[in-house]
């Protein structure tokens, strides 16, 4: 051997060099998706200094890594469940940041009509009517809970061949729907970044119970010492400012935009 | 399949511009697996050598859960790792959960009992060749496990390679206690999983290719500088 071994072990087993602060994020696997990420996470590093680690999940185990204390915030979209978390202590308050919509995305020739709905509702229905393919989420996170919140406002309870719950991310569960050319939820973020398109296009976006809320939830601190509460107020300031505004507004992908912000200043 | 050729040559061109993105992932996964593979080596090569040369009462039952250990489910593992180092957690304090230190640990459980079983059984034979030799010179119990280990470090070499192939490939466990963090716990195989969810599957596949590479890559620098296959030795 050319080189000690103890040099070697010592240079394999050195963790992650430090470096900046670092504040770890749980967020949904839309944000993620959509890339607006990419975007921030650098302008956030230059501007405060602090290295933003995200933690991709579904909404349902974002809120389990805020309430473990494995996280310092959260961001992500599902407003019942929001308030639960904080109704129970786990965070200190929820403020929102942005919103986009979701929309209902299927095969090209249409088969249910589902361009010609009237409402979100009425599109569920159309669906479940003719027994059409539907790919939901079937993983807890915020989109599942809009899809389950949807179907029980269209009076039905999917079950049957025709429904299949992926139990997995957008991403995954839109590869699934492309695979079996089938009527699959999503936000519009995730759908814009996807590069499996297939033989699918949207189809129906537009009823405002469509709208997507996304807020930001800093971990309480009072029940995890070592939870970084505060870079997650600066963060949370940052998010909130003009800059973050334009930055979020401006981003396209294709000549469409993905988000609107909407944090009122306190 | 035009889309798979232009994934290929994405990978490809991140490899010749040295981009530095791609090599901090290949450069982590490294480090991962290899420091795994290390901790892993020192806690089975010996273990397998002391079942080896022990005659002990629960000696069968202690092999037999050794080797049905080699097939460790990675994803019940990565739960478990995750449950203890979790803030919740007995381990909590340490604040290890989505660090690299956290995919060491998860990796080192996952392949401690390949290495360890592939070991007993290579120094068992061994054994039965020195086995009266060794105890003609009154070798200790020490001495004979160190004679062993060395003798035998050709066929153990295949042991750690069959662990750091095990480690290298794995996705279910680091992805749980490692959450796949851009520069900071993303390696190939999370990387892979995660551009197969974007849809982005011919770059997945490119990303597979530079996996494939690498372990190969891996294997015969080792063979090469522990000189097997010459002439001399075996």
């Amino acid at each position: 051997m050319i080189f000690h071994w103890k040099t070697l072990i010592a240079v394999l087993l050195m963790a992650s060099s430090s470096h900046a602060e670092t504040l770890k994020m749980a967020v949904t696997t839309s944000f993620y998706n959509s890339g607006l990420s990419e975007i921030l996470l650098p302008e956030i590093a230059a501007d405060l200094g602090i290295e933003v680690q995200l933690i991709v999940v579904g909404t349902g185990q974002a809120l389990r890594l805020g309430q473990t204390g494995d996280v310092d915030a959260i961001l992500v979209h599902s407003r019942v469940a929001e308030q639960a978390f904080l109704a129970a202590g786990f965070g200190t308050h929820r403020r929102e940041i942005m919103y986009n919509d979701f929309i209902f995305i299927g095969p090209i020739d249409d088969p249910v009509d589902l361009a010609g709905a009237s409402s979100a509702v009425d599109a569920l229905q159309r669906i479940a009517r003719n027994g059409a393919s539907f790919v939901s989420r079937g993983d807890d996170s915020g989109t599942h809970k809009k899809e389950l919140s949807l179907w029980e406002a269209a009076g039905i309870s999917p079950s049957g061949a025709w429904y299949r719950a992926a139990g997995a991310g957008m991403g995954a569960t839109l590869n699934v729907a492309s695979g079996m050319n089938a009527f699959v939820m999503s936000d519009r973020a995730s759908w814009l970044n996807f590069g499996n398109k297939g033989d699918l296009v949207l189809l129906y976006a537009g009823d405002p119970v469509l709208f997507n809320q996304y807020a930001y939830i800093p971990v309480n601190p009072a029940l995890h010492s070592y939870v970084r509460n505060d870079l997650a107020v600066l963060l949370e300031t940052w998010l909130t400012s003009e800059k973050a505004a334009e930055l979020i507004n401006e981003y396209t992908i294709n000549g469409e935009s993905l988000f609107t912000f909407n944090a009122v200043s306190q | 399949m035009n889309g798979v050729a232009q994934g290929l040559w994405d990978a490809w061109w991140l490899i010749i511009t040295f981009d530095a993105d791609l090599y901090e992932i290949i450069f982590l996964s490294l480090q991962v697996t290899v420091s795994a593979v290390i901790i892993a080596s020192i806690i089975g090569l010996p273990m397998g050598a002391w079942l080896a040369v022990n005659r002990f009462r629960f000696r069968r039952f202690v092999i037999a859960v050794l080797n049905a250990l080699m097939g460790l489910p990675p994803v019940v593992v990565g739960l478990f790792v995750y449950m203890a180092l979790s803030r919740a957690g007995p381990l909590g304090g340490f604040g290890l959960l989505f660090s690299p230190s956290a995919m060491i640990i998860a990796q080192v459980i996952i392949i401690t009992p390949l290495i360890a079983s592939i070991s007993h059984q290579t120094i068992r034979d061994l054994w039965a060749e020195y086995h009266d030799l060794l105890i003609s010179m009154n070798a200790t119990r020490m001495q004979r496990i160190k004679a062993l280990l060395w003798d035998g470090k050709r066929a153990l070499l295949t042991a750690t390679l069959a662990g750091f192939g095990r480690a290298i490939g794995e996705v279910g466990a680091i992805m749980i206690v490692g959450g796949n963090i851009e520069h900071a716990t993303r390696v190939l195989t999370t990387a892979i999983a995660l551009e197969t969810g974007k849809g982005n599957f011919a770059f997945a596949m490119g990303l597979g290719l530079v996996l494939i590479m690498l372990s190969l890559l891996v294997n015969l620098l080792i063979h090469s500088l522990s000189r097997t296959e010459r002439a001399s030795t075996w």
